[in-house]
């Protein structure tokens, strides 16, 4: 890539990511609507959204923990804008480092940590419920994500880069396929949606860990949820079905389809209650993981591309 | 016009305070939300938390046990924020104005706290769902 267009992708990817999450979030709405029968809201309602968010007051609780609250949907924000930085680098430029498949896991984490600080810094018994949900749905769906990872990595020959592994479209066989739903309902799950919004529980616990947050901190909040959007399917797309080739709007249609299946599954669906999450994630997927990783060793020792 | 209010007026969310109505009115507010009318049109969404909202849709008379509720909910509300008083009651007390256990219409409540408070009124029993967005447009143009 030469310098004057890697300037460019530098200046950007930062906009270009978050006008992305922005456009994701109003087909979230507006499919929704679809679905429901109804018209929807307009394109640019996510970014009225943000911009009215901007404008109000920002109200801190009496007892939170100011600086934690503060701070936390900040270091979210970070978090999630490296991961997708990340994500489109090895996209674009096909540039990718040793072992960033182990670095991306880790900075998807980040902002549902931010969330649990966050939201346990701010003093509300409310809050504090959904922070204990949040943790445990976290718990629940770290360890199934990790092992749908393994089996691509089994799959591909070991490889730990990322820009090697979306070379190839692991999804094309039986474990990969086993690991790519899984995968899709951790996402789903990260992503906070129906079945799994056991979280932010509109109903019962009025937006739950984000109950305290107001104006501009709420934008971030909204922010990093409309970023997630975009860098999640990205990230599934990259390592499963083998990133954006044969050209740019194949790839694109690969991260609508995407989300448009998350959505679909977020409007057919009621939720579930934390214990049956948790029984889901590590006991019905636990054990299509293993079969999965079983196949998928065996296909590699007997050479057979299709387990 | 300020960005802020152009912005508020493109996307209020409301948050709804019942403060002793007799649910007809709360009913007609969860109409709004139908496909029929679907307010999500116009931006218009129903959160969860005050803190959340621009706007107050209040229904009901304000009882005793209700009006310190009331207050904390507005001061918790983050401004700009503009009050509906929602139905007949929340108005003017409607029938109930001479029972035992009301103190007020909702307009004196929160001008106790805050006299310059931006308060519209939808008078009805209960008002129409289309009565309640054509209230809210005019309360919005006029903000």
């Amino acid at each position: 890539m030469s310098v004057p267009l890697n300037i460019l992708f530098w200046i950007v990817v930062i906009p270009g990511t978050v006008v992305f999450g922005l456009v994701a979030s109003w087909i979230v709405r507006k499919v929704s609507a679809l679905v429901q029968w109804r018209v929807g809201p307009p394109l640019c309602q996510p970014l009225y959204d943000i911009m009215k968010l901007m404008g109000k007051e920002i109200l801190v609780p009496q007892e939170a923990q100011q600086t934690v609250f503060m701070a936390a949907p900040l270091v979210g924000l970070a978090g999630i804008l490296l991961f997708s930085i990340m994500l489109w680098r090895i996209t674009i430029t096909e540039t990718a480092f040793v072992g960033d498949i182990i670095v991306a896991i880790y900075l998807m984490a980040l902002p549902s940590l931010a969330l649990i600080l966050g939201s346990s810094a701010s003093a509300s018994p409310h809050a504090a419920l959904g922070t204990s949900r949040e943790m445990k749905l976290v718990m629940s769906y770290e360890l199934p994500l990790v092992l749908a990872f393994i089996v691509v990595i089994i799959k591909t020959g070991g490889q730990l880069n990322l820009a090697a592994i979306a070379q190839q479209t692991p999804a094309l066989s039986i474990s990969g396929m086993l690991a790519f739903l899984v995968a899709l309902l951790c996402v789903q799950a990260k992503l906070g949606f129906v079945p799994f919004d056991i979280a932010e529980a509109e109903t019962e616990l009025g937006s739950g860990v984000l109950m305290e947050y107001s104006g501009a901190l709420l934008a971030v909040w909204k922010l990093i949820q409309a970023v997630m959007l975009v860098a999640l399917p990205l990230f599934l797309v990259t390592v499963f079905l083998g990133g954006f080739r044969p050209n740019l709007w194949a790839g694109l249609g690969k991260l609508v389809g995407i989300l448009v299946l998350l959505i679909l599954i977020k409007n057919t669906n009621p939720r579930v209650r934390i214990d049956q999450a948790m029984k889901f994630f590590w006991f019905y997927c636990g054990i299509a993981l293993a079969a999965a990783i079983i196949l998928a060793i065996i296909g590699n020792y007997c050479g057979v591309g299709w387990l | 016009m300020s960005w802020k209010i152009w912005s508020l007026k493109k996307s209020p969310w409301v948050f709804h305070v019942n403060t002793g109505a007799c649910n007809n009115c709360d009913i007609e507010i969860v109409n709004l939300l139908t496909p029929k009318f679907d307010v999500e049109r116009f931006g218009i969404k129903l959160v969860g938390s005050p803190r959340h909202a621009d706007a107050l849709l209040v229904t009901g008379v304000v009882t005793r046990q209700a009006a310190p509720r009331l207050r904390e909910v507005y001061r918790q509300t983050s401004k700009p924020c503009v009050v509906f008083a929602m139905g007949a009651c929340a108005c003017d007390t409607g029938i109930f104005r001479s029972g035992y256990h009301v103190v007020g219409p909702v307009d004196k409540i929160i001008r106790e706290i805050d006299p310059n408070a931006i308060i519209a009124y939808v008078p009805g029993c209960p008002p129409k769902p289309e009565a309640m967005i054509s209230g809210i447009v005019k309360a919005l143009s006029i903000l």
